[in-house]
């Protein structure tokens, strides 16, 4: 008789311990239909040299990471730092995606805060976004020699993503 | 300076809170009178030292202090006043600052009000609060501090998300708050009194004013919400069924819940150890709406900044404060008495079984909020719910509750005769019918869910003009009484404006170019021109439209798509025309290029009696507290 009023204390110790796991996980993190599939192809024109095209098919036979962004994006800047240093490392090409920006606004940014891209793509109207499945900015995608997307982030990527997923990433990508 | 003052305030208020939380309690349980009566001058310096703290805060956005982070992020130069001064709750820590002095409010209000109870029960339930108090300060300061500096200090700062720069969402937060909040007062009630043994009728009629204070304040909190959603985002819908949308519906059912079951253990004692764990559900739920909401656990329109550590925090609190609430509750409850005896068709019988329905849709509410966070935790994919499933669960189990609302008043307490009573609703019964039939074929399309709809709104109405008929043959009514009959009226109401605008509502999306006409709803809009207009701190676009009905002009509708000096992303101001009967409700879109616009016009019948029918709940509530009997009991006790 006495026991059935435990059942709320047992009720919330279950729903706390789903809490606690659910603090650990992270909602914004969806699994991305791209992983093992082919980079979506697509040939757009430079944002520094605007008579240049950009195409992923350039890229075939290294591994590159492609990184989406734009001046307006205050998270961007966040990731700004992480990106130079990145670049910094040489570990593997970084692509900038420069997603619905103004191009005056965009190279500012690049020459006040350091530019870690070898080149960024100038996407200004999204198109390209919407191939990737671009639902914020900034998108950080790795992509193998053949041109498979291995690995996307979605926010901007932290000190820690960058030394616990994407260098080994890389470095197993080279090796094989 | 000022910011100095206001976070030494904040720990002062810590280390009197630690005072507040457990010399009376300890106190209480003693036999210490003179450490029981610290509890009131406690709560009020607590009071006072939050105060001060708010006001800080609140002068630090007034005078644009960039040196504070909290303002730097929220404000900038450019914010309009009333802005700035909303700004103090825009944001993580000033809303949870503004979480804990409204706490503290509630606090010092018992303490006034309630100089006629005893002694021990009001240490108590200070006592409890001041536990509750201590806790969240300790969030505050240990993770949320409003009063952080920024060396060197920003040249402007990043101004309050676009979003939020609205009179309704200025009000919103602490509306909300009050309510939320406000369960605390009846969740201390509820702890003294396991603490002390004494689960009685006395218990439930003082926490019975209190607990309706705050659901008014949840009632209009979430109704204004609703009501900015509605206009500001620009969508045209009122609710979304969003994580934090329910982290704050889920408390207002069991509230609901709680004032019913209360006013069973009022006036017949029965219940008891039911209207206890209501009283304790509520306040859990309004914590784990915060913790929802603060932690980041599920995604939501509201994205919030969030912090992992803060999610631990509030875990942490949310476990001891729900944890041993509820152990007390298992230990205590089982001694409590049972109330006077009830048939099975009796008045208690029906509000149980009203209440379990309430209880069963905040469940599954909870249910279908968690589910993506509790699938994610046993890796079982990434899903999430939407509205398909909450109007699917929803609706079947709060239809019933209407049938209940209709009958339920007409039941005597311990022991009824329904078939009388259902005897007696014959004309109910039939106006419903009749009104279920009608309506929606004189609105042109008949749909079952439409149907129902009315169905059940009018046979509440209905019922309930039948029991003002019977009382006032009988003699005056109650404040009470009237109170009850305006919030179950608020409810029939909110229905039709339910029902109207799903079964009725015409949404157009279209090309315009000025001279351009679209019509909907047998109105006709014009669209006139579309030119830049400069705001405070912003840059607009604005559209003149021209509303009319069979070539009569009936109103002008500015609707504006503004872009904010600090914001890349444009912000949808709609226009819309408000009518008893109908909005017409216009937002204007994408400039399409060569001079034309996408527009999106509504027809939206009945939409403000939604909004209504939450007024006239809260009208209801505030009826109900001011009824004589309460203030009598008061007079009779103070003398």
């Amino acid at each position: 008789m006495k026991s059935k009023f435990l059942i709320p204390l047992l009720i919330f110790g279950v729903l706390v311990a789903f809490l606690a796991i659910g603090l650990n996980r992270n909602p914004q993190e969806v699994p991305s239909p791209l992983i093992n599939k082919a980079a979506p192809a697509f040939e757009i024109p430079q944002l520094e040299q605007t008579n240049k095209m950009f195409s992923p098919e350039s890229m075939k036979g290294q591994v590159w990471i492609l990184n989406v962004w734009a001046s307006w994006c205050v998270a961007c800047r966040e990731e700004h730092p992480v990106l130079v240093e990145l670049a910094k490392s040489k570990i593997a090409p970084v692509i900038g995606l420069d997603y619905k920006d103004k191009r005056d606004d965009a190279l500012a940014m690049l020459a006040n805060q350091g530019n870690p891209y070898l080149l960024s793509a100038f996407d200004a109207n999204g198109r390209v976004g919407i191939d990737y499945g671009v639902y914020g900015v900034p998108e950080t995608y790795v992509i193998d020699r053949a041109g498979i997307i291995r690995f996307k982030h979605i926010g901007p990527i932290s000190a820690d993503v960058l030394t616990k997923k994407i260098y080994p990433l890389v470095s197993e990508l080279k090796k094989s | 300076m000022i910011p100095e003052f206001g976070h030494y305030a904040l720990i002062l208020a810590l280390c009197i809170a630690v005072i507040q939380g457990i010399l009376p309690l300890v106190g209480a349980h003693q036999g210490r009178r003179e450490w029981l009566i610290l509890a009131r001058p406690a709560a009020q310096t607590v009071f006072l030292l939050l105060l001060i703290a708010f006001l800080c805060l609140t002068w630090s956005f007034y005078i644009n202090d960039f040196s504070v982070l909290y303002v730097a992020e929220h404000s900038n130069s450019q914010q309009p006043v009333m802005y700035r001064l909303g700004a103090v709750w825009g944001g993580h820590e000033g809303s949870l600052l503004l979480w804990v002095f409204l706490l503290s409010t509630w606090t010092i209000l018992v303490a006034q009000l309630s100089k006629a109870l005893d002694e021990f029960m009001v240490s108590r339930v200070i006592g409890v609060l001041g536990l509750v108090i201590s806790g969240l300060l300790l969030f505050v300061i240990a993770t949320s501090n409003p009063f952080t500096r920024l060396l060197p200090a920003a040249q402007d700062g990043r101004s309050l998300n676009p979003l939020l720069q609205d009179p309704g969402l200025v009000f919103h937060p602490p509306m909300l708050y009050m309510g939320y909040v406000g369960f605390s007062v009846a969740f201390a009630f509820a702890i003294a009194s396991l603490l002390s043994g004494r689960l009685d009728a006395a218990w439930a009629r003082w926490s019975r004013p209190w607990t309706t204070a705050a659901w008014i304040f949840l009632t209009l909190g979430i109704a204004l919400g609703s009501w900015w959603a509605y206009y500001e985002l620009g969508w045209g819908g009122w609710w979304f069924w969003d994580p934090v949308e329910n982290a704050s519906f889920i408390p207002w059912l069991v509230g609901t819940a709680l004032l019913h079951s209360l006013a069973v253990t009022e006036k017949r004692g029965g219940f008891k150890s039911w209207t206890v764990l209501l009283a304790i559900t509520a306040f859990s739920l309004s914590l784990l709406g915060t913790f929802l909401v603060r932690s980041g656990v599920l995604t939501s329109v509201h994205a919030f900044a969030t912090d992992p550590k803060r999610g631990i925090f509030i875990l942490i609190f949310l476990s001891l404060v729900v944890g041993s609430s509820l152990a007390l509750y298992a230990w205590r409850a089982p001694k409590s008495t049972m109330g006077g005896k009830f048939s099975l068709s009796s008045r208690e019988t029906l509000i149980l079984l009203g209440n379990v329905f309430l209880v069963v849709s905040a469940g599954s509410i909870l249910l279908g909020t968690l589910y993506p966070l509790l699938i994610d935790a046993l890796h079982l994919g990434k899903i999430s719910v939407g509205p398909p499933y909450f109007n699917s669960v929803f609706v079947p189990i709060t239809a019933p509750l209407l049938v209940l609302m209709g009958i339920g008043p007409w039941a005597n307490w311990k022991n009824t005769n329904l078939l009388t009573v259902l005897k007696r609703l014959w004309l109910a019964g039939l106006v419903a019918i009749v009104a279920g039939i009608a309506i929606p074929l004189t609105m042109g399309e008949f749909t079952w869910l439409a149907s129902l709809g009315f169905l059940l709104a009018f046979w509440v109405i209905a019922s309930g003009c039948l029991q003002i008929i019977r009382q006032a043959k009988t003699g005056k009514p109650t404040r009470s009484f009237i109170g009850m009959q305006f919030a179950h009226l608020g409810i029939a109401v909110f229905v039709i404006g339910v029902t109207m605008v799903g079964a009725y509502q015409e949404e157009k999306d279209v090309r315009m170019s000025a001279g351009e006409k679209v019509s909907v709803g047998g109105y006709q809009i014009q669209l006139q021109t579309v030119k830049p207009v400069p705001g405070p701190n912003y840059n607009a676009m604005r559209g003149t439209f021209l509303l009319s009905k069979n070539g009569v002009s009936e109103a002008t509708l500015y609707p504006e798509k503004r872009s904010y000096f600090t914001s890349t992303m444009p912000m949808t101001e709609a226009a819309i025309d408000i009518g008893l009967t109908r909005d017409i409700y216009v937002s204007l879109g994408e400039d399409l290029g060569d001079q034309s616009w996408a527009v999106r016009v509504y027809y939206k019948p009945f939409v403000d009696w939604i909004w209504g029918g939450c007024l006239l709940m809260a009208l209801g509530g505030v009826l109900a507290i001011s009824d004589k009997r309460y203030r009598m009991k008061l007079r009779k006790q103070t003398s």
